[in-house]
């Protein structure tokens, strides 16, 4: 019987059966970053451990920095402070740090595969939900809490229970204007947001097997929404091309051989999966989000569900409240006030160029506010190369800095008062966009481009030529 | 770490799926290199929402304040992976957590600062918060070892996955000693990776 690749990468670091019965894992990459960070730190301080392999750990700077002016100190004082805190740990504990001034700096989850320390095979920890974006390169990766992140540097490794796996299978050929994103949100919607509880998701069929490694890891940076821990795909020829070369891939004969193991730990043709569930690329359509989780969404062709129709009408009507949406209205429409273009979901290259390509020779509606930030120092300056910020600068959009940005309420970047904003981001709670009854709309950047454009929520087909 | 086996105190209920913990503890008080004072901001957004009289905010309910068990319902805790979450409901006297479902990195956490999380049947949920809002003070008393919650009059079952259950009663729950308890076989496992040793 063969296997999965989580069982795989899963025996092979197993370094022991815990006597509470959870596995004792070895970590292959830890990534760092500000905001879960510090405590940990200061645990490895009390008590007089040293981080046990800084050769396997990296920092960056993301969540809580300025996107449009830099300049240390900060304003924010309490901001500051985290930087430099980071700045000391990083330096005392020996470990690399892409800082604010740093070529490589980034969004965690855009860095690490950019830089080519995300590889296949390896298994990853972050504390950082979406940490599960790395396993588009058929890893296994974690999001974590700050007291695992202590574990983590300590030992470089995790007391972990084993999941189980759910393939979905997506086959056939996506329309145009219906990208990853729009897969991943239709996934989460059909199987819930509690739906992969206890599972990895790995993501298989033709579909995917088309996609590029961006478009992957929209897909799998999203699997928590749908409460699954960890999401990957089986690495292949796409995943191996875009590794070669990157500073921290193999080079030269040791890639060769790298590719050669990469390969053995994809699942097997006869894997035995925990469940099973295939999806038609051909059937979907471009998705909006209408309420308060990543589960509620519906096409944007279809109306907001009206909630004596339909069960659990308790949640829907609040969320529909909080919206301010009449229950069965269409959602295209809908007026929006900000369009953010960033995040670890889709803020690299391609998702950049797709908007752009809507964007290119139009305008930014007067009543919205827009704006582009890019996941990493060098998507910034890859998209700058291209033209693609002259083209967003040009149509009325803020060009920003790299970082989390709008994605959360951390950092200067905040909604306002009860501002709709349509968002290529991967959260829409209540508040999560910095302004406590502020209402965000998940969505592709394509679509957001669209939205920006208009004002308001539109099909982003008709915008495309 | 001390051994946890029996969380004993009030209790209060706090209806509805998949509270996520963007509202137990928004991301803006997440700034800052400590944990300290993080129990001043639980649902903070929630609770400036819930104006209206009669609508208070379990949290501003004059009667549960002291309590020491929360009770909700499913996918409790989903999102982000924020300990900033756990540790600010912790801080604010939350022994121990029971609901239908948890989500997978909240349950964790709270597994790792020692606030267990316990599972009950949906129906026992309902008739526990509907007895807890019509009687405030009552007793609860959730035993990990017996796998039960027990008040005056009533009593369900309450799970626990094994796992959690003997961190908590033999006080293991802090992971990091037992993790570096057997360094030999850590580094025995990195050097039979090949993208540790170079390939
Ligand atoms: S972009 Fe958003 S989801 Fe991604 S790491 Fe930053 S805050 Fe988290």
């Amino acid at each position: 019987m063969g296997k999965t690749l989580l069982k795989k990468v899963w025996d092979l670091h197993t370094v022991r059966q815990l006597p509470t019965g959870q596995t004792q894992l070895f970590i292959g990459l830890h990534l760092v970053h500000e905001v879960t960070s510090p405590q940990a730190f200061d645990a490895l301080r009390q008590r007089g451990w040293k981080v046990s392999r800084p050769d396997r750990t990296f920092a960056t700077v993301d969540h809580i920095i300025p996107t449009i002016e830099r300049k240390r100190p900060f304003l924010d004082v309490v901001a500051e402070d985290m930087i430099a805190s980071l700045e000391r740990n990083c330096r005392d504990f020996g470990v690399r740090l892409a800082g604010l001034d740093d070529d490589r700096q980034g969004i965690v989850h855009v860095i690490g595969p950019e830089l080519g320390l995300t590889q296949p095979g390896m298994t990853i920890a972050c504390g950082d939900s979406h940490t599960s974006t790395h396993g588009a390169f058929g890893s296994v990766a974690f999001g974590i809490g700050t007291s695992q992140v202590r574990d983590v540097l300590a030992s470089q490794c995790l007391a972990i229970e084993p999941l189980k796996v759910r393939r979905i299978r997506i086959n056939g050929q996506l329309p145009p204007g219906v990208y990853a994103k729009d897969v991943i949100l239709e996934i989460i919607q059909r199987l819930g947001v509690r739906g992969g509880t206890g599972y990895a998701y790995e993501y298989a069929g033709d579909t995917v097997e088309r996609m590029t490694m961006d478009e992957r890891m929209t897909m799998c940076n999203m699997s928590i929404e749908g409460g699954a821990r960890v999401g990957y795909v089986n690495p292949d020829d796409t995943t191996f091309e875009y590794l070669k070369g990157l500073p921290f891939a193999p080079q030269g004969d040791a890639f060769e051989r790298a590719k050669q193991w990469w390969r053995s730990i994809a699942s097997d043709a006869d894997a035995v999966f925990d469940d099973d569930v295939e999806i038609r690329a051909e059937e979907l359509k471009p998705v909006v989000t209408w309420g308060v989780n990543p589960g509620q969404s519906i096409a944007v062709d279809e109306r907001v569900p009206a909630p004596d129709e339909v069960e659990e009408s308790q949640a829907i009507s609040d969320a529909l409240d909080y919206m301010g949406l009449e229950p069965g209205r269409p959602i295209a429409g809908m007026k929006v006030d900000v369009a953010f273009i960033g995040s670890c979901t889709n803020a690299r290259l391609s998702d950049l160029r797709e908007a752009a390509r809507i964007v290119k020779g139009r305008h930014v509606a007067p009543h919205v506010k827009a704006l582009v930030v890019p996941g990493s120092v060098g998507v910034s300056k890859a998209a700058e190369r291209e033209g693609l910020a002259d083209v967003f600068r040009a149509a009325g959009f803020e060009w920003r800095g790299a970082g989390c940005s709008m994605c959360l309420g951390m950092n200067p970047d905040k909604l306002e008062g009860n501002q709709v904003c349509a968002a290529s981001s991967n959260r829409n709670f209540k508040g999560r966009q910095g302004s406590p009854t502020g209402r965000t709309l998940l969505m592709s950047p394509a679509m957001v481009a669209a939205a920006a454009i208009e004002g308001k929520v539109v099909d982003v087909r008709e915008l495309l030529n | 770490m001390g051994a946890i086996t029996q969380i004993q105190g009030r209790a209060l209920p706090m209806r509805g799926d998949d509270i996520d913990t963007d509202r137990i503890m928004p991301a803006r008080f997440l700034v800052g290199v400590s944990f300290e004072g993080l129990e001043k901001h639980v649902f903070e957004d929630d609770r400036k929402a819930a104006v209206r009289p009669h609508n208070r905010h379990p949290f501003d309910v004059g009667q549960y304040q002291g309590a020491k068990v929360l009770i909700v319902n499913s996918n409790f805790g989903c999102g982000s992976s924020r300990e900033h979450a756990p540790q600010g409901l912790h801080r604010w006297g939350i022994d121990a957590v029971i609901g239908e479902s948890f989500a997978e990195i909240f349950f964790g956490n709270s597994v790792m600062i020692g606030m267990p999380c316990v599972t009950a049947e949906s129906a026992d949920i309902r008739a526990l918060m509907e007895l807890v809002e019509k009687r405030p003070t009552i007793e609860l008393a959730i035993d990990l070892a017996a796998g039960t919650c027990m008040a005056e009059g009533f009593m369900c079952r309450v799970s626990i996955p094994p796992n959690a259950r003997d961190a908590f009663t033999s006080g293991a729950w802090d992971t990091t000693g037992m993790l570096l308890a057997r360094y030999e076989q850590v580094d025995a496992a990195a050097a039979r990776l090949p993208y540790v040793t170079g390939f």
